[in-house]
């Protein structure tokens, strides 16, 4: 396998100028939905099977009036799969169309996929979408295409602020700490990074320098970063239990006391045992 | 407290109708499995019933599988990868839809086989090799009328993966649909009024579990803080009717024995109704946990 690579989105110095989506959509040719005009710049919503990257715009506006020094900061976060080291989708896939590529990137074989759609059902993060056109679901390959050809993700070569950047994984993680430690003497003590380390998912391939807790973005934090699997033994056991209980109760139910039933029943002894 | 930023998977009337008749044919196996081992001659009418209608719905239910799939005609993907350079047979134990779809494949050959022998064309199944077949056939019954659930839970959608009870409550409602549905075509034979008699009350077992399940339900999702989102704009009036629908077989619990005599007089119409409601139940909850989690 070659050496992991992935994309560090520093969400302080995005602009919200949505370059990155538009060369995604050029590259990966996706037509896109119909523009929305929503009560924000936001016009595409999330992410889903057209919009592989979507720059989230949260205003955290204050009731009341502004003045100096109670001004709220307008984020905004170029949002994106997240190509988990542990992923949700490529767990419950049944048919195993979500693979691992040789850059630890996540990948939809659009060939295998049967459009079950429990993918969807189980990524924590919203990244992935249904095609009806294809039958199949949809999301960010990290220009899978590109990568085999030595050429960096079209979003990353875009966005003109380098809020994006793209390499391997372990220099881009030195250069999140670098950037973290530069905000954090300059007095931004929510600054933090989400999925640089392995505690959400066990390390994202694309990951975040974030101005506020994840939650205000939309991410799940670490509580909440949790596998569909986590869920499978209990559930087994309690339909176990369940069965179990059912079963002794039919046996209660159905069992003849030690009678024949024709005898109270008028059931007939000769009655088809087939 | 649980939060989610999930998107919805579009799980729609297909899958609500897989899960429902899925509960129906896998609590008809087993139910039918049990009125052979543990009832009298006078029942194997009725168990041969259960069989009778365990196959066919099993039949539906891969139909219903088939065309909720975006792309159809890949439904053998679920148990072929085709993979490039990687091909040969898929199954994730893990993964609840692709081990449910191993089981209902495996299931669907059972069942098939009791439909058969039903029929009488195999001749009867008897001996150890019948019990062993229905016993393992039962395994799998249990497991298509339950898993359903697990598939619900095993996810990060809101309600479906912030409770454990998904599965045993699919189950417990599916043996009671199914003892019901069959207590009604019982009441279509004057002579099966025990038959009948065993059935409802097994249902009223069914109800009782059902109910604690629910409970249990709700309390889960209270403890993450879904509880809410589950019962949200019209999805508290479906559970009202969900309660409602368990009053009728809990009551029935309260019957002694003598009732059988009054059901073969008073013959179907009673139980038609019951079953119909218990029926109606069984559903909407399904309706219920399926669609607010994705509303």
């Amino acid at each position: 396998m070659a050496e992991p690579l992935g994309l560090f989105t520093d969400t302080s110095i995005c602009i919200g100028c949505k370059a990155c989506e538009v060369a995604c959509k050029e590259w990966n040719q996706l037509p896109g939905n119909t523009p929305e005009f929503r009560d924000s710049f936001d016009n595409t919503g999330q992410l889903d099977a057209q919009n592989w990257r979507h720059v989230k715009f949260i205003e955290r506006m204050p009731d009341e009036p502004v003045a100096v020094g109670n001004g709220h900061a307008w984020l905004m976060m170029s949002d994106i799969c997240k190509h988990c080291t542990h992923a949700s989708c490529l767990e419950v896939c049944p048919t195993q169309a979500i693979i691992k590529t040789e850059f630890n990137t996540v990948f939809i074989q659009q060939e295998v996929c049967n459009g079950c759609r429990d993918c969807i059902a189980a990524c924590p993060y919203g990244a992935i979408g249904f095609n009806a056109d294809t039958g199949t679901v949809h999301k960010c390959t990290m220009c899978y295409d590109r990568l085999q050809n030595n050429l960096e993700p079209a979003c990353a070569k875009a966005c003109p602020t380098q809020s994006i950047q793209f390499g391997k994984l372990a220099d881009l993680q030195k250069k999140a700490d670098a950037r973290l430690a530069t905000l954090q003497a300059q007095g931004n003590s929510e600054a933090q990074l989400y999925g640089r380390d392995d505690k959400v998912y066990g390390g994202l391939g694309a990951f975040f320098l974030l101005m506020q807790k994840p939650e205000v973005y939309g991410l799940p934090n670490k509580q909440n970063a949790v596998l569909p699997s986590r869920n499978n033994s209990k559930s087994y056991f309690g339909a176990l239990v369940t069965a179990v209980i059912a079963v002794f109760a039919g046996m209660v139910a159905f069992r003849r006391d030690g009678t024949s039933g024709a005898v109270h029943d008028g059931d007939s002894a000769s009655a088809d045992n087939g | 407290m649980a939060e989610h930023f999930v998107q919805s998977p579009q799980w729609g009337w297909y899958i609500l109708g897989y899960f429902f008749l899925a509960g129906l044919t896998g609590g008809s196996y087993t139910l039918a499995t049990m009125l052979r081992w543990w009832g009298g001659a006078g029942d194997q009418r009725i168990a041969r019933l259960g069989f009778l209608v365990a196959f066919p719905l099993v039949v539906v239910c891969g139909i219903f599988l088939t065309v909720d799939l975006g792309q159809p005609l890949r439904f053998w993907h679920m148990m072929i990868n085709t993979t490039p350079g990687d091909t040969g047979l898929s199954f994730k134990y893990w993964s609840p839809i692709s081990l449910g779809s191993w089981a209902l494949l495996v299931y669907s050959g059972f069942s098939f086989i009791s439909f058969l022998e039903a029929l009488g064309m195999l001749g009867p199944f008897s001996g150890a090799f019948g019990r062993l077949f229905n016993f393992i056939g039962s395994i799998l019954a249990l497991f298509i009328a339950s898993y359903t659930g697990v598939v619900l839970s095993v996810s990060n959608q809101p309600v479906w993966s912030d409770t454990w009870a998904l599965g045993g409550l699919f189950l417990a409602s599916a043996l009671s649909g199914s003892a019901a549905l069959l207590a009604w075509f019982a009441s279509s034979r004057p002579d099966a009024g025990s038959t009948q008699w065993r059935l409802l009350r097994a249902d009223g077992y069914f109800a009782l579990l059902e109910l604690v399940l629910i409970v249990v339900f709700f309390g889960t999702l209270a403890a993450a803080g879904t509880l809410s989102h589950a019962l949200a704009g019209p999805w508290v009036f479906i559970w009202i009717l969900v309660f409602a629908s368990l009053v009728a077989p809990l009551m029935g619990l309260g019957h002694d024995r003598r009732l059988s005599a009054t059901l073969s007089a008073r013959g179907g119409a009673l139980t038609a109704s019951t079953a119909l409601i218990v029926l109606a139940g069984v559903f909407l909850m399904r309706l219920a946990i399926i669609f607010s989690a994705q509303s």
